[in-house]
């Protein structure tokens, strides 16, 4: 095992390589595109031997890895933002299909406005496709979860596409220390994928993706996309053991972290929760016991785990880094979903949107939600969901708006 | 292999494609697809995009002996990038045989061939992927009705044109939209042609790269005539010079039928409801002048280039 400092991209890239993937569909969008480049210089440099295809967009590319994928070959692909709403009815499509592979998605907001910073509006689009979807919270997670990825997805009671998230520029672009695997130790955690008898071959004719005639048919063939993704709980819980004995790290499905005592838990996905962690350890050395739920799995959505790790807890506050125009944050939902009625859930369900287009939550705004959720527990009322923005981003947005009144003035008076 | 198709009696006698499908009686596109198929062979992978043929594998069935795949309306040539490249990454690999190998065949009506699934045909061309592109061209949406697509012809009344002249547009070129782009090769055909089809099949299977082949497909419910005209029609398509029978293979352009005399064509327009418009309640001349010029200019300007 060698230490390495790398991006999260390249961590992708390498977990794509010790996979020993056979076939790279690819089209460049940013914060993604680091990956493929990668990708494709190690097969020129025969360091890896797979082939790369350039499609002249998503939705061609990911209707490739899913024929591919259902040809019999392991399949990677990655994209971002505009790009994995653009291959939408595709990821429904594979999904269907049962053909397992691994999309790396590097989040990124969506337009409009049109931005290059992460968040999860774009991941969250894909929540109800059938990819499973595990979200990264720093660099080597990266790494690890596209192995655990390959060898959930194409066990032979899932066989669905997995989505590994991971947050533009906070891990697409930041060097951290990566341990790398050793290819042994990898081969002997990943088998060789196994299609089993879902192949295209002369002599051996299949007819995949056909269509259905009637409600009872298609119902059962959800169903069964459905209890397969279910089954992917106890298959992930399995295959995170297994990658613990083998390499050493723990990749839980749900991340508790100092809950066991915990009053006021702040429940959020990828690299940001790491701002909540931070801030956990502050709020402690200041007396209030906070603690951070934070899932790693998302689809299956992990609801025993999660309800464990917040029962009896007074708050728990939801941190959204998206939001469903008209309702709020995605997350906050889900949660919700998951507790209501349930014996010992927390007193108080918070929710906050924060985080949007890369836009920072302060250690500040972690104290003042806690403070917020200890109220709430305290009066057992809940407040409406907030939007955070700080009084010097106002006035900073304050100043935009002034100068573009200024241009659009002198726009106006010249003919 | 090649088989020589010479006559009528050198034309496949045992028919691969299974019966009972849902398509229209009469579908000239299907009977393309069978022609097409008894040459082609079960070692192949249909991979489809939405549109008539979709409804050719409802599970639990299919008529198909070799393989199928569908994918989406936009993307079918992607899905058939997908499947070669894996056989090939397959067979470099050694884990496939060159026997167990499979001709890839995208199947598509011309709405997806000639619009939204353009984008994602273009780039296969450009990438030289080895495939034939099998378009069933029935002018129009035939599946959701009829309502007008880029192959919708001239003055066709359809659900989206269903009154006056009928579509103001023209049909679009794909026949030249791919061989602009150079591909291995490029046919039209048409069903009530079986020869000229077998033949043209039977030299692309030969060919690797990007190979089109476009099937008029006489559509008795979305151009409105009783099905048992369908070759019929056929046949006056190619007479009066309307669809002309012709492939593109060494970067040359040959018509392999050049009608002569070419029929006039109200002939082939008459038999269609599409078209009634053209002569009830009253003939429109000058609809009908300007088809026919269209299609005579077609051909004068191809006499012209000798």
């Amino acid at each position: 095992m060698t230490r390495q400092l790398m991006t999260g991209n390249a961590a992708a890239a390498w977990g794509a390589r010790l996979a020993d993937i056979d076939y790279v569909p690819a089209f460049p969008i940013t914060p993604q595109t680091e990956i493929i480049e990668t990708l494709s210089r190690w097969i020129g440099e025969d360091a890896l031997a797979a082939r790369m295809t350039m499609f002249e967009s998503e939705h061609s590319m990911i209707t490739a890895a899913g024929a591919a994928a259902a040809t019999g070959v392991r399949v990677f692909t990655a994209t971002s933002s505009q790009g994995l709403l653009y291959g939408m009815e595709m990821l429904y499509a594979v999904a269907g299909w049962r053909a397992p592979f691994v999309l790396v998605n590097v989040s990124r907001g969506l337009a409009a406005p049109i931005t290059l910073e992460p968040d999860h509006n774009d991941i969250m689009a894909a929540r109800d496709s059938g990819f499973l979807q595990i979200h990264c919270a720093t660099c080597q997670e990266v790494l690890d979860q596209m192995l655990i990825g390959y060898r959930m997805g194409e066990d032979a009671g899932v066989r669905l596409p997995v989505i590994v998230n991971l947050d533009g520029f906070y891990l697409s672009f930041t060097r951290e220390p990566v341990d790398l695997p050793e290819k042994p130790a990898v081969d002997a955690f990943l088998p060789p994928f196994d299609p089993g008898p879902t192949r295209f071959r002369a002599g051996k004719p299949v007819s995949q993706a056909v269509a259905v005639l009637g409600g009872a048919p298609y119902s059962y063939f959800r169903y069964e996309v459905e209890l397969a993704a279910r089954a992917a709980l106890n298959v992930y819980d399995e295959v995170a053991e297994a990658f613990a004995t083998q390499f050493g790290r723990r990749h839980d499905a749900v991340e508790a972290y100092r809950c066991d005592d915990a009053e006021i838990v702040f429940v959020m996905i990828g690299s940001f929760a790491t701002k909540a962690r931070e801030a956990v350890d502050r709020l402690r050395e200041a007396g209030t016991a906070a603690g951070l739920v934070r899932p790693v799995l998302l689809r299956p959505f992990p609801e025993a785990k999660l309800r464990a790790a917040l029962r009896g807890k007074k708050a728990a506050v939801v941190v959204d880094q998206n939001i469903s125009i008209g309702k709020g944050g995605v997350l906050h939902c889900e949660l919700a979903s998951a507790l209501y009625g349930q014996k010992g859930a927390p007193g108080a369900l918070l929710s906050f949107i924060g985080g949007l287009g890369g836009r920072d939550i302060g250690a500040e705004e972690f104290f003042e939600m806690a403070a917020v959720a200890a109220k709430a527990a305290e009066t057992g009322e809940t407040p409406p969901p907030r939007l955070l923005y700080t009084g010097h981003e106002l006035r900073e947005m304050r100043k935009l708006q002034a100068i573009a009144h200024v241009e659009h003035a002198e726009a106006g008076e010249t003919p | 292999m090649n088989e020589h198709f010479e006559r009528m009696k050198d034309l496949p006698s045992t028919h691969l494609l299974g019966a009972g499908t849902a398509l229209c009686a009469g579908c000239g596109g299907l009977e393309a697809v069978k022609e097409v198929y008894d040459v082609l062979g079960p070692n192949t992978v249909f991979v489809n995009a939405a549109g008539c043929m979709t409804l050719m594998s409802v599970y639990p069935f299919t008529p198909f002996r070799g393989s199928w795949l569908y994918t989406a309306m936009a993307s079918a040539p992607a899905g058939a990038q997908g499947v070669r490249d894996a056989l090939d990454v397959l067979k470099a690999k050694s884990r496939m045989t060159a026997e167990e190998d499979l001709e890839v065949v995208v199947l598509t009506g011309d709405g997806s061939a000639n619009g939204m699934g353009l984008s994602a045909t273009s780039a296969a061309i450009d990438r030289g992927l080895d495939f034939i592109y099998l378009c069933y061209d029935n002018e129009g949406y035939g599946n959701t009705g009829q309502q007008s697509s880029a192959a919708t012809p001239h003055g066709a009344r359809t659900a989206t044109d269903a009154a006056n002249a009928g579509l103001p547009g023209w049909k679009k070129d794909l026949f030249a939209i791919w061989t602009a782009n150079r591909p291995a090769y490029a046919a039209t055909v048409i069903g009530g042609e079986p020869l000229d089809l077998a033949r043209k099949i039977d030299k692309a299977k030969l060919i690797e790269g990007p190979r089109l082949i476009i099937a008029l497909a006489p559509c008795p419910t979305g151009w409105g005539y009783e099905p048992q005209h369908s070759v019929d029609i056929a046949k006056l398509a190619v007479k009066t010079g309307v669809w002309p029978l012709k492939e593109y293979a060494d970067g040359k352009v040959t018509h392999t039928r050049i009608p002569h005399p070419r029929t006039p064509v109200e002939e082939y327009l008459k038999l269609q409801g599409r078209f009634a418009h053209l002569f009830e309640p009253e003939r429109n001349e000058a609809l009908l002048a300007e088809i026919q010029n269209r299609v005579d200019t077609y051909w004068e300007a191809l006499d012209a280039e000798g």
